[in-house]
Parts: structure tokens; sequence; C-alpha cells
């Protein structure tokens, strides 16, 4: 089946197999290899994408469900190889350490941003409790997209009274 | 992992939706949310030879009062419910239940009709409706249907609803007089099915109970609705005994089975303690709001 | 030790990671990243049954399949000699099954295609036939005489026991027993889990049919060793197999065992002659390879009347599963177990283990753990714990009782340990004064009056790691030492080649912090390089937290020679002699005429340029480390949980947590390392468990049923340190990786029975469930 997806802000044609998970599509066919898989069940969240806007496992989404629509990856985070604030964040507050759900939590953590620019540690640790992480513990998680929030609501602020 | 093949259409209005079903109506699956039936896909513990995609359908994921309902389109999402103002004021149980399914990112997916139809006796929905006294309105070739929540749930995995019609919303009787819900959720971390769930709904007048709704989820082979407890609270002063009672009722109609959540005693104990939780807080609600007006 | 100036940014600097570069952008390359031209795809047909003869396999179907390259059966592997292969622990292990499944999810076949939703489509056209056997899940009724015998196929095997070994003194520990004035006792189960990386096994296997070079991308903690096993294994020719390890998503001991599917995917690119690429699904991870723990432990601890500890014995059934695969030193049958006298001056202790063969999938891996450390510390803990109540004394003050006092290290262990350093007192100290204990004992005795629950937990542990002095452990006869190459360039850059293998410790940043320290390098100047078995010295490999203790070691101590042959050049290019040189951060200076100077950069550019007559050129070099002694991280955490009475529910109100790992490389890394290590411990103590029913079948086998605790159930962490540093490491450092996951779990489950155990109870076996707590309320209460 034919679909036209917009992937990372570039239009994307392909002819996929219905049966195709999204998370394959963009792995496999487009090697976008950032969004991982870690689980079998919609359990783990490593493979969460921005859809329209919204994040959800793109292993629980058909490539064909994509048609039409804005997918977003970690590797359409940055703009103009600068780092977005949430990279800059993990980094900075020690986010990661094995780097396998990073993408995940960051595309998460981009879409909370986008509808609570100054979360609590509690809407924090809810908004990424459909992500798993092995390493961390989720405590510099919650310090990374706090320290992002705050950036960005400091971006934003300088952008007005600029 | 990966699914097996599978024709697909995505069809833009329902009655094409409906002809694309009734064509292989047994091998045939609606998806909606898909939150539950990708899963099984990938498993290949489901293997249909085609899916019928109804997300495109205009129209299916409306929300609003009308008529003395709430009318919740099919295709609801779990977290449009859950942020929903409207739902927020005046539909408590709801809104208590919505945070509460699967995980942020399933519920953005995930929907109401899709969950209902689902007929999992550990699914949230199913009880939260029957507290409500909801009615699902399905759509077949032959026209449409209003089936009661109670009617609606057979048996495990087993609704009702015909292979040739799909479930296209959720009506829930507005409230009436100063009410009260919650929906309390036992589950053994963020994302897992309800070790037990309590749905409760209290519309009070005075101090009077003129009608309460009760839920129960995964203590049964279907979402369980209490009567004996609902008739035990109608008509009666909200007191601490009378809600001991309506508990010890409910956990009566409660039928669990013993398994890695736990023993069926202690199931029936949490719907015990959750029963008179929840009618403690749907209480304070309802006098918060009487007080309010 | 050195003390480093902030600009080298060496030992004890919090520097932001080297390789959040890549993972950040989403740059990283995991094994599934891998894609080779003609790559082809395998997947693996599993037993639904745990215990069941093969009878026959019908692959007709699936090999017509449009896409499948070939289908491999264990009938195929056996005519090339690959049907069985040596475990970690001396014994064999089935590739596919030949003769009979022995545990539910055993690989039985495999198919090859061109995509893995072939390979998939063709699992499901393989027809098998099993005539089932009696299953064993119980490893206590395993051992029972007329068991059915689970490794029939062993000549010299007539029963389940796999082994049997004791350490300590038996007669001492019973005459002890004999006069002890209090006996307390605990029969507990440490459940099965498993580590359950986010990132699963797997494989991209490249045998070149021209060469007959094998490079292996492989999801591997240890890869010299899996080099040298595969060249047993396969009768390759071992410097034709290059093991490559990517980024690794996450180990904690799961990518130690070398299974099933990475021989077959060899196998399959040796045959067919195109790269195969073999990803284990989630379900496949959790129910066939490296599962941890499944110890069933009965502990008796003899005190005299004022809570002086006179010995312990301890009687352990563990559960192998079909294949005695534990990943362990040879020498030590039940791991390092015996480390069980904890933190306390036990006199005297004896311990008698016996493993059991059963239907269950094999491996014994030191989850996060340095081989059975974690079960051992979890025992004393709690037996420490039920003593206090026992004698009507607080669990603090018995701990402070019977610490092993800060004089008495090095401390001789009566199970043979020399405990390296320690000053348990002022751990425990200090985590109890960051708590606020008394106060909260207070508090805890007003909310029971009230009728609610408030419990606290304490855990003391200390641990052995950093195996280790290759006189006493080897893994499958590879002594446990490790190795450092330093090469530095002539402009002052370094590159550091280690055979340790980071899964996301930091090895990129750590090890070049030490070089900073040790050689004036700045880190960011130091490219630390490893998981290339062509490109790297020999090395055993990352786990029971042996990368700082054993390669770190090693790097301390290459960089210091290197230094040393820098003193030389030095002293050429100051024309002074070596003797009048002292060595600051990152130079050499004149004694006495400190502006008289040169930099490690100057001196590495002279080892190329203008080194002294006779001298070999470069600065480069090699060191093979070999630990004197283990290394004994130690630290006390405390819980403080709040029960509901009436359906069992608990939560972490307060997580305090004081380690001490010696010398800290990056104090940030330390914290999230235990961060990480705190949240396994909560996993294991709450809900991860690994259960099976009576048919074998496996409940566990995916995330829904084996559960990882999100961000919201996860406590909030307080942690904080003291520094004792190992004597005997070349930079005091002891490891840290796993610590907090031995000594936790003991920590939460006593803050729970803590909680109830005025209401009659005394125990309750992990994962303490919320329908756990319900239940032991209730049996108490009758």
């Amino acid at each position: 089946m034919d679909i036209n997806v917009t992937v990372n802000s570039k239009p994307t044609s392909a002819d996929v197999e219905p049966r195709r998970l999204l998370v394959h599509w963009l792995r496999d066919d487009l090697r976008l290899t950032a969004t991982h898989v870690g689980c079998d069940t919609t359990s783990c969240g490593a493979c969460t994408v921005l859809v329209d806007g919204t994040p959800i496992k793109s292993c629980t989404l058909l490539a064909v469900q994509a048609n039409g629509r804005e997918v977003t990856t970690v590797e359409g985070l940055a703009t103009n190889g600068q780092l977005h604030p949430i990279q800059a964040a993990f980094k900075e507050e020690h986010g990661l350490q094995c780097g396998f759900c990073t993408p995940g939590m960051m595309m998460v953590t981009a879409a909370l941003l986008e509808k609570n620019e100054d979360p609590s540690e509690e809407d924090i640790r809810w908004a990424i409790s459909g992500n798993i992480c092995r390493c961390t513990g989720y405590q510099n998680i919650v310090k990374s997209v706090e320290l992002a929030a705050g950036q960005i609501k400091a971006e934003r602020a300088d952008a007005t009274t600029a | 992992m990966f699914p097996s093949r599978f024709d697909y259409s995505a069809p833009d209005s329902l009655d094409e939706a409906l002809a694309t079903l009734g064509q292989r109506a047994d091998e045939t699956k609606v998806l909606a949310g898909g939150q539950s039936l990708i899963p099984l896909l990938k498993l290949r513990f489901a293997a249909p030879a085609t899916l019928v995609d109804i997300n495109r359908i205009p129209g299916l994921d409306v929300l609003e009062e009308s008529n003395g309902h709430l009318r919740i389109g099919t295709l609801a999402r779990h977290n449009q419910l859950a942020a929903d103002s409207l739902v927020g004021r005046r539909y408590p149980t709801i809104a208590s239940a919505a945070p509460q399914i699967a995980d942020p990112l399933v519920r953005n997916l995930g929907t109401i009709g899709g969950s209902l139809a689902h007929g999992d006796p550990a699914g949230d929905w199913g009880s939260v409706m029957l507290a409500l006294n909801a009615e699902v309105v399905v759509r077949g070739p032959t026209g449409e249907r209003r089936i009661p929540i109670d009617d609606f749930l057979v048996d495990i995995f087993t609704t009702s609803l015909n292979e040739d019609e799909i479930v296209t919303e959720v009506l829930v009787p507005q409230p009436e007089g100063s009410f009260g819900g919650a929906y309390l959720k036992l589950e053994r971390k963020v994302g897992d099915f309800a070790t037990v769930g309590v749905a409760v709904h209290l519309e009070l007048d005075g101090d009077t109970i003129a009608r309460a709704g009760l839920g129960l989820t995964a203590v049964g082979s279907r979402n369980i609705k209490p009567t004996n407890a609902e008739n035990a609270l109608g008509g009666n002063k909200c007191s601490d005994e009378l809600f001991a009672e309506a508990a010890r009722l409910a956990a009566e109609a409660a039928d669990p089975v013993s398994d890695v959540r736990g023993p069926a005693t202690y199931k029936r104990a949490v719907v015990e303690a959750y029963v008179k939780r929840g009618l403690a807080e749907a209480r304070d609600q309802a006098r918060a709001r009487a007080g309010r007006t | 030790m050195s003390t480093t100036e902030s600009h080298v940014h060496g030992i004890g600097q919090s520097i932001k990671r080297k390789e959040d570069d890549r993972f950040i952008r989403g740059k990283g390359t995991y094994v599934d990243d891998i894609s080779l031209p003609g790559m082809l795809h395998m997947a693996i047909l599993r037993s639904p049954l745990a215990h069941a003869k093969l009878v026959s396999i019908d692959t007709t179907a699936a090999a017509a399949l449009d896409g499948v390259v070939a289908v491999i059966t264990g009938a195929d592997l056996a005519a090339h000699n690959l049907a069985w292969m040596p475990t970690l622990s001396g014994d064999t292990q089935a590739v596919f099954v030949t003769d009979k499944v022995r545990f539910q999810g055993q690989e039985v076949a495999a198919v090859v295609a061109e995509s893995a939703y072939v390979a998939y489509d063709a699992l499901d056209l393989i027809e098998v036939e099993y005539d089932p056997l009696d299953v064993i899940v119980d490893p206590r009724k395993a051992l029972e005489a007329g068991a059915p015998l689970i490794r029939d196929e062993k000549e010299d095997q007539t029963d389940n026991r796999c082994y049997h070994w004791e350490s300590g003194d038996k007669g001492a520990t019973d005459a002890a027993f004999a006069k002890a004035a209090v006996v307390v006792s605990l029969d507990t189960h440490y459940p099965r889990c498993h580590p359950a990386p986010l990132e699963t096994c797997g494989i991209v296997a490249d045998v070149n049919p021209a060469t007959g070079k094998a490079t292996l991308h492989l999801t591997s903690q240890a890869p010299h060793a899996h080099r040298t096993l595969f060249a047993i294994v396969a009768g390759l020719p071992e410097q034709n197999i290059q093991i490559k390890t990517p980024d690794i998503g996450g180990g904690f001991g799961n990518k130690v065992p070398i299974y099933p599917g990475y021989v077959a995917a060899t196998a399959a690119s040796l045959l067919i002659g195109r790269p195969v690429k073999w990803i284990e699904s989630r379900s496949e991870n959790l129910i066939s390879t490296g599962f941890a723990r499944d110890f069933h432990m009965s502990g008796d601890l003899a005190l005299d009347n004022d809570g002086k500890m006179l010995a312990l014995r301890v009687k352990l059934v563990s559960d192998n599963g079909a294949f005695f695969a534990d990943a362990q030193p040879t020498k030590f049958r039940a791991g390092l177990f015996h480390i069980v006298t904890g933190s306390y001056d036990m006199p005297v202790a004896h311990i008698e283990a016996d493993g059991a063969y059963t239907n269950k999938a094999p491996g014994g891996v030191a989850y996060r753990c340095s081989f059975r450390v974690t079960e051992a510390s979890y025992l004393i803990e709690r037996l420490v714990q039920n003593a206090a109540y026992e004698l009507g004394t607080d669990p603090a003050a018995l701990r402070f009782k019977n610490f092993i006092k800060p004089e008495q290290f090095p401390y001789k262990s009566a199970t043979g340990f020399e405990y390296d350093s320690g000053d348990y007192p002022r751990a425990l100290e200090l985590a109890l004064e960051q708590l606020g204990y008394n106060q909260l004992r207070q508090e805890q005795k007003k909310l029971r009056e009230e009728g609610k629950l408030l419990g606290i937990g304490i855990a003391s542990f200390t641990e052995v790691v950093g195996a280790g002095k290759s006189k006493e452990y080897d893994i499958a006869g590879l002594k446990m030492f490790d190795s450092a190459e330093l090469r530095v360039h002539p402009t002052g850059k370094a590159i550091l080649k280690i055979g340790v293998q980071t899964q996301g410790q930091g090895h990129e940043t750590t090890f070049a912090q030490i070089v900073a320290s040790e050689l004036g390098i700045p880190s960011e100047d130091v490219v630390v390089q490893y998981g290339d078995t062509d490109n790297v010295p020999y090395g055993l490999g990352t786990y029971a937290s042996r990368s700082t203790p054993v390669a770190g070691a090693a790097t301390a101590v290459i960089a210091r020679k290197l230094r040393e042959k820098g003193r030389t050049l030095a002293a050429h290019l100051l024309e002074v002699s070596e003797e009048d040189l002292e060595w600051e951060t990152d130079h050499f200076s004149v004694k006495g005429a400190p502006d008289k100077k040169v930099s490690i950069q100057d001196v590495a550019f002279a080892a190329y340029t203008n080194m002294p007559d006779g001298m070999e050129p470069g600065l480069e070099g090699v060191h093979y480390y070999d630990p004197p002694n283990m290394t004994y991280p130690f630290g006390s955490y405390l819980v403080a949980v709040e029960v509901d009475e009436g359906t069992g529910e608990w939560k972490v109100r307060r997580m305090v947590a004081v380690d001490d790992c010696g010398v800290r490389i990056n104090p940030m890394i330390v914290e999230g390392q235990i961060h990480g290590g705190l949240t396994e411990g909560y996993a294991i103590a709450a809900m991860q468990l690994i259960d099976f029913d009576e048919e074998g079948n496996c409940i566990g086998g995916n995330f829904t049923d084996y559960l990882i605790p999100t961000a919201w159930e996860t406590p909030h962490f307080e942690t904080h340190e003291t520094v004792t540093p190992s004597p005997h490491h070349p930079i005091g450092a002891k490891g840290v990786g796993e610590s907090a996951t031995v000594g936790s779990p003991a920590a939460y489950v006593n803050a729970v029975v803590d909680a109830v155990r005025h209401l009659g109870v005394t125990n309750i076996d992990m994962p303490v469930t919320s329908a756990k707590v319900w239940q032991a309320i209730q049996d108490a209460k009758t």
C-alpha cells in the first residue's frame, strides 16, 4: 500500500505491506535507527515517536496508519545541527546511561513540555510512566526534564522580550 | 514482533466500513485505537484476514452533552476523556478512571469503543459504564441498536456486539442532584491491568442516596454490577455503616479467581475496602458540590 | 594517589559523559541498528513444553515459503558437531534440541529468511511432534530419589544434582550453636528474576566465505572470552574470529553467557555465506536467556544473650534450570555466596549448597551482582533484622554491636575472604542521621497507636567484587585478569584500549579520567576504545563490578609506566637527572626550580622526535593486571515504608543510601549507578518475578507479566557517601555498579516486615506484593 508520511519534516513516500509496524518502517526502511524496540507487548516505550505531535508507541501503530500524518523521531529533534534543549539537558543531568530508552524518553519529554512548560516532579514521573528505563532509576531523567523545561521557558522569555 | 499478513482498508465513512466488514465479518477485525488488537497481532494470537481501520471516519470522536446524555464517540481516546473539562466537571467517575487506564502513551491512542468491544473483564471502562448505567450504541447492516451496558458485556472477551457491527457511541445519563464518583484501581505498576478495580457513582438528594452505581473490574468473567449493593444504598441516608454493608455486598457479588495478582480472598477484601473508600469519596464530592450550589 | 588539578578533568570530577553526544542524537549503534549488504534474518522456534521427547520435525512447508533461505534443526547442527556447547560452569548445553526438550522456550529450530517478517511466517509452518514427559519445577523435589532424570544424556548423571559445595568449618559452627543462648532462623526463597536489559540479546554474524573470517557483531559483556569460547565451540581458528561489540543497551549480567541463537546465526552465516541477523524478542529474552537468583535458603544465626553473634549456618538449594550455566568462577559452585557473614564479626560459619537441575531455563547469571553476593547479603540482613526482634533490641544497635570494627581490617572472614578496608559504623551512623532514625521510630510508635503502619528497614551490606586474583578466580579456565593498552600520540593525545565492555557505565569517560589523573593528559584528549577483539587487548569483560577494580587498575598502572618513561624523556629534555625531577599533575619540573618544566605533551612529542640515545621510541604500552585481592564495597541503606493494612499496599516514604565504594572516579556517574541499582533492588523486592506453573510454563515471559517499575512507582533516592579507599587498588577504587542491587532488597523487605511485625509477621518472601503483605497479616491474625 502506498503511503505518504512527513518524517522529520521531510515528505516521504513508500509502498509498505499493511502489516508493517511503524517502528520497522522507520528503522529498517528509512534507517532511522534512533527509535528502538525493547519489548513485544507495548510496555516499554523505547519506540516512542510523535505522530502529529502526540507521543505514541510506534510498535503499536501500523505504518499505513501514519499515512498523511507527521512523524517526528529523535533524529528530527535537533535543528540545524543545534541540540534541542532536551538533548542538552539529558547530557547535563546524566539522564541516560546505556542510551537505549533515551530517544523514547526525550520524545515524551518534548510532548510534555509542549503542553506543560513548568511540570512538577509528579507531572514528569507521570508523563514518563509509559517508558521503561533499566539504568538510571529515573531520578536523573526527572532532573533532565526539569532542566530542559527551565531552558525552554527561558528561551521563550528571551524570544518575547527580544 | 511481527504480525502475519492481512488486508487493510481505511474507509472514510461508516457505511463503507460496515460494507467492508460485512464481506468477511468472521475474518475481519475493526481497528480503533489498536492498543489491544495490535499487540495481539504482533504476538500472532490474532491473525485476521482483514483490518478495517475506522480512525479516518469523521465524527466518531464526538464528546458532548445532548438529550440528557453525555455522548462519547467510539474513537474518544482515554487521554481525551482524562483531559476534557466537561467530563472533569460532570462525570467524576469517568475523569477518575481515564488516567488510570494503561499508560500515558497507550492512552493517547486507546479508545473507549475499542476497549468496551474488547470485552476484557480486566478492562476499566466496563465497570465505569456499569456504575453509570450507560448504553452502547452500535451500527450494523440493519441499522442502529442501543444496548444497555449490562447486556453488552457478556463474558470474557465476549460482548453482544455482532461480528458485522461496529460500536459508534457510548451514552452516559447526565447526573442529577449533587453527585460524586471515583474509580479506584489496584495495579501492580503503571500500565498493568487491574488486580481489582471499583467504579462508584452517587447522586444525593440532601444526604439521601437518590442513585448509586457500582462496577467491579477483574473479579469475574466480565465486569460486574453488584446490584444488591446498589439496592442497599438507594433511598438510604449516607453513613459509614451503610457503606460498610454495601461494600460487604459488593465483595459478595465479586467472583474472582486466584492468580498471579493474588488469591481470590484477597481480591474480595480489596473490593470491600475500595467500595467503602470509593463511596466515602463520592459522598464527600457530592456534599462539596451541594455546598457550592 | 595523585592530586589532580581540575584542568585535566581527572579523578573526582563529575565531568559530563563523552558517550552521550551520540546517544542524545539517536546516533548510538546497537546490534539491531547494523544492516549489512545481503543480510538475512533468523527467527527461532521454541518448545511450548517444558519436558518432552522430540519425536519429529517437519520443515517442508517452512522451507518452501517464498523468501526462506534455510531451516535449521538440531539434526543439522549435530551434522556439524554443533548440537551441544559448553557452559560457563563446565556443563554442556544443547544448542538446539536433538533428543528431548528440557525447558519451555528451548531452541528447537530456526528459519533464515530474507526478512524477519517472513522468518516468523515460516516458523508457523514448522510442525513438531513432542512426547510429553513429567515436569519438575521444584528443585527440592528434583533432588528427591526417584525424580525423573532431566540430564539423561550425561553418562555419569544418575540424579538431578548438579553440584554439592561447602564452605567454612562445620565442626566449629556446630559447636558454637550448641552453646548459643539464642538461635534465630529464617527460611526464605530469593526468587528467580531476570536482568532484562532494555535491549535484548542479538547478533549479526558475518562469515566471509572467501576469507573464512567471522565477524560477529554481538551483545556481549565479555567479547574476548566469547571469542575464545566461539573458537572452542565452533572449531573456528581464533585468529579468524572478530567479536565486535557495538553500543550495548544494558547488560546487568544477561549478556555474559553465550546463547544458542548466537551459535545458530554464526553457523547459518558460515553455511549460507551471507550475514545473518538474529535479534531476540522480549519473550525469548525472558524465557530462555540467563535468569538470576532462585536460591532456597535456610539460615540459622547463633547469638549470646548480649546479642553478640557466635556463628552462622546456611543450607541452600539452588535451582539451576536444565543446564548448569551459571556465569561464575570455576572454583566456587555457589558463586561467592560464602560472603554471607556480611558486615559482621562472625567467629565461625558453615555453608552447604546443593544445586538442582529442573525443567527451567538455564542461566544463573550474576544480575547486577558479583556471583551470588546478592542472595548472601539478603539472607544475612534479613536474619539480623529478625534477630533484633527476637532479642528485643533495636536493629541498628544489633548491627553496631556486631560490625567488623575499622581497626580489624584487613579482616579475615570465617569463610576465607580477606576484607580489604571498611568503616561500617560510620556508614550506618550517617544513614541513621540522614533519615532521622530516632524521630521516625517515635512516629512509628505514635502511628501504630492510631492504627497506621510505618516500617523502617535497614541493610548494612558488604560486597566482594573485582574478580580477581587469578590463583583463585577463573571462568571456564580463563584467569580473571584484565588489561589496558595506552598509546600516547606525538601531539600528546591518547587512545586507551581496554578489555572490559561498557553497557552504559560510562567507561569512555571514567577511564579517560584515570589516564588524566595518572598521566596529565586532559580526559577530553583520551579516546577510550573497547569491544573489538581485533583492536583491544584481552580481557574478561564487564560484570561483577570488575571494570574499575581490574581494568581501572590496569589503566592506572600502564599510565604510571608511561609516566616513568616520560620521566626519562623529561630528564633528557631538561638536561637534568631523573632524580632531580618531580611530577605535578601534567608536567615534570626540576626540584627547586618549578619554572624549569616540560609538559606531558612535550614529553610525548619527544618520545617520537627526540628520545635519548638507546631509548626505545614511542610512548605506548599494555598492562595486564592481576589483582592481589578482591575489593569490598559496603554501605548502609535505610528505607521507610507506609503500609495499608486493608489492602497490603506499601509505598516507600524515604530511601536513604550511604555507599562507600572507595575513591569515586566520577561522582556523577557513581551516583547514577547507585540510583539504577537501588531501582533494580526495589524492582526485585516489589515485583520482578520469573515464575512457573506445575507444567513448567513460564509466568513472566513478557513485560506485562514480568514487571519493571516505572518512574511512577520508583522511589526518590537520597544518596550519601563515605570514602574508605581500597588499600591495594592503585587508585583506591572499589567498584560500585552492583552495590545498590545487592544491598537494597533486604532494606525494602525489612521495612515492610518492620511495619507489620507487631501484628505477628516475621517474614514475607520477595516479591513483596500487596497481596502477600495482606495475606501475611491475615495469617498472623489467625
